[in-house]
């Protein structure tokens, strides 16, 4: 059996000092002297966002908590337009974890920051004792710089406006639940989780008169829209046919009494585009390897309508917020 | 993405039918649960013409279930060395006062089961307690709890018996066609239910009654196609027994799983949530299976039941009187979160169908 996280590694002392040497720098790089904080050089505009990650089981098909970690915060900074700069992440560690679970997961960190071209400029661990916590919870924190003319807001669409989303939905929800829970079904579905601000620059670049970006996380695609429809004063009229889903992801939500509609997904995000440039987003969005399988999936219509869905049999019905979550801490 | 504008195409050529032969208002009940759940996630309310009326029936035998059983499988569980094994779904439904669940956090014996199987396996694995299995069910689960009923008797097992509250369908049709309350021009027959029966006993309905039936299946075309066939019956003045489910269902039904219910059961007046008793839809243990009657094994008593909460009116939902959206409770005092009446608490109930696709 391999080493493993003991209270001490949380102390501040000399095991400490080891374990952010051998785990966290190794993985992460080290600045030339170690300070309390991070001294970056800056922009006028900057976009900041911070997530805790507990999702459960840590390891799962397409990914780990800690590519997840990296992902989540990068996406809501790209969402808003940012160019993601600098992460910070703080470890939660119980005692008794793995070292070698917990290198895997510090390596998959570095290998998407890298990929989201983002730099962990700080951080922190606490070791809690077996049973205070569930193996290893991340908090990330990011920091972007925002482009001047940019101005992206979950109150900005307009009637007519389209929403696109760039990939298959629920793919990580259901990966996740199906790595937790088995429920005996075979699958080779894996989480949808990538960082997103590549894809969201080419959104960005071609689609100027661009709304919003959301990434649809807990609650889907629908939970994501009905908050742009609050937040606008819109509706949203969703075509059941033109939503991509895979078969695998409908199998198994189907199976289990769960609305794809309604589950995460960690590496797609939804763009509300104004009616002449959805097309030229859409191309976009398909020429880019992050978003092949992007659709206009959706039209933006005046209130008193709120988010409806159009069926595949051309019946309509309201989506409604859930009374709480489908599935527990897939994030 | 492409078989879904296929099926929309179907879909349309469906409604067509439909907006033709609906030349009058016309009333036509789901008994189902699962047909109006799929109603409302395929959003087909909204398709139907204007003078077309889709009701939901007494179709999910957790709603019909009375307080009286629901009282009476709480106080059981309070039995010392009594374990009550029940469907999930029955655990939160309230009886007169409180829940299965509610006497699970106070300490009473009550254990949830995918299966009667498992409620066996229970029995055999606590030889010291007595385990009660909820019998609750239409004809698609009746099979499977007479058949556990057999396996407890072959392997000797003493200490495994029934609460019966079980359900026969077509006769509770018969009772809604017979009250001078509901007018209903069709039924939507049960897909699953008529796969066990088979599909001759609706043909009373058609043929003395003049109400014409369609066993139909559970996808949005399957019940499409079955509306359009029971609209066009009434269109055009006729009344006879279709069957859309083919593929599923066959004439004669399933008789080896009639035949074992029909060995361990037999018919007995039974008491519908929130409508009354009706006669001969009910379904008890045989005499020489009454060891297994949990009634006898178990002796409680109960208070005397209040059938439904006040204000809720799941009975006038199950007899198709009132849409679940046309109940002053719904939405408002009574949600999912927190339930009045069984058709909210149960998720294939009518009231939670509603809610669960935004009242469409």
């Amino acid at each position: 059996m391999g080493a493993r996280i003991l209270l001490d590694h949380g102390e501040g002392g000399a095991a400490s000092a080891r374990l952010v040497s051998e785990v966290f720098l190794r993985w992460l790089g080290a600045p030339p002297v170690l300070e309390d904080a991070a001294v970056v050089p800056g922009a006028p505009r900057l976009a900041i966002s911070t997530d805790s990650f507990v999702v459960r089981p840590p390891f799962f098909p397409g990914g780990n908590i800690g590519k997840l970690a990296v992902c989540g915060t990068v996406n809501d900074l790209a969402m808003m337009g940012a160019t993601p700069r600098y992460l910070t992440c703080a470890f939660i560690l119980e005692e008794g974890l793995e070292l070698d679970e917990l290198d895997k997961i510090v390596a998959a960190m570095a290998a998407t920051a890298a990929e989201a071209g983002v730099t962990v400029v700080a951080g922190d661990t606490k070791v809690v004792g077996r049973g205070e916590v569930d193996g290893v919870f991340i908090n990330t924190t990011g920091v972007g710089f925002v482009p001047q003319d940019v101005t992206l807001s979950a109150g900005a669409c307009q009637p007519g406006d389209r929403v696109l989303v760039s990939g298959p939905i629920g793919d990580h929800g259901t990966a996740v639940m199906l790595a937790r829970e088995g429920f005996g079904i075979q699958s080779d579905l894996v989480s949808c989780c990538q960082p997103l601000a590549d894809l969201a620059a080419v959104v960005l670049e071609v689609a100027p008169g661009l709304r919003c970006m959301r990434d649809p996380t807990r609650g889907g695609l629908a939970t994501t829209l009905l908050e742009l429809c609050e937040a606008s004063s819109v509706g949203i009229v969703l075509s059941e046919a033109a939503l991509p889903i895979r078969r695998q992801v409908r199998a198994a939500t189907d199976l289990l009494g769960l609305d794809p509609l309604y589950v995460a997904c960690e590496g797609r995000l939804i763009a509300v585009v104004p009616d002449h440039q959805a097309d030229a987003a859409l191309a976009a969005m398909r020429a880019h390897p992050r978003g092949v399988g992007a659709a206009i999936v959706g039209a933006v219509v005046e209130a008193p309508a709120k988010l409806v869905l159009e069926t595949g049999m051309g019946g309509r019905r309201p989506l409604v917020a859930l009374e709480g979550a489908q599935l527990p801490r897939i994030c | 993405m492409a078989p879904l504008l296929d099926e929309r195409a179907r879909a349309d050529a469906l409604v067509a039918r439909i907006q033709a032969a609906v030349t009058r208002p016309m009333a036509l009940m789901e008994v189902c649960g699962t047909h109006t759940m799929a109603i409302g996630h395929h959003g087909l309310r909204s398709r139907m013409p204007a003078g077309l009326r889709l009701v939901s029936g007494p179709g999910c035998p957790v709603c019909v279930t009375p307080a009286e059983d629901v009282d009476r499988a709480i106080a059981m569980a309070k039995e010392p060395g009594v374990i009550v094994a029940t469907f999930g779904d029955m655990i939160k439904v309230p009886g007169t006062r409180g829940s299965l669940a509610k006497a699970r956090s106070e300490g009473a014996q009550v254990q949830v089961v995918y299966s009667p199987l498992d409620a066996l396996r229970l029995a055999q694995d606590k030889p010291d307690h007595t385990v009660v299995f909820v019998g609750i069910g239409f004809e698609t689960t009746t099979p499977t709890i007479a058949a556990t009923m057999l396996r407890a008797r072959a392997a000797g097992v003493e200490n495994f018996c029934v609460l019966p509250a079980f359900k026969v369908v077509p006769q509770a049709m018969e009772a809604l066609v017979l009250s001078p309350q509901t007018d209903i021009d069709g039924f939507i027959c049960p897909g699953h239910v008529t796969a066990l029966i088979g599909v001759a006993p609706y043909l009373p309905l058609a043929e003395k009654y003049g109400v014409p039936c369609v066993v139909t299946g559970f996808e949005a075309l399957d019940i499409l196609e079955g509306v359009a066939m029971l609209v066009e019956q009434i269109a055009a003045g006729e009344a006879r027994v279709e069957n859309q489910y083919k593929r599923a269902v066959p004439y004669e039904g399933n008789p080896k799983a009639m035949a074992i219910v029909d060995q361990v059961l037999q018919p007995c007046d039974a008491m519908w949530r929130g409508v009354g008793v009706i006669p001969g839809t009910g379904l008890e243990p045989r005499p020489e299976f009454a060891s297994m009657d949990a009634r006898t094994r178990v002796p409680v008593e109960i208070p005397p039941p209040a059938d439904l909460p006040k204000g809720c009116s799941c009975g006038a939902v199950m007899l198709g009187l009132l849409l679940p959206s046309e109940c002053p409770l719904f939405g408002k005092a009574c949600t999912p979160a927190s339930a009045v009446g069984p058709c909210m608490v149960s998720s294939e109930g009518a009231c939670a169908a509603y809610y669960k696709y935004g009242g469409a």
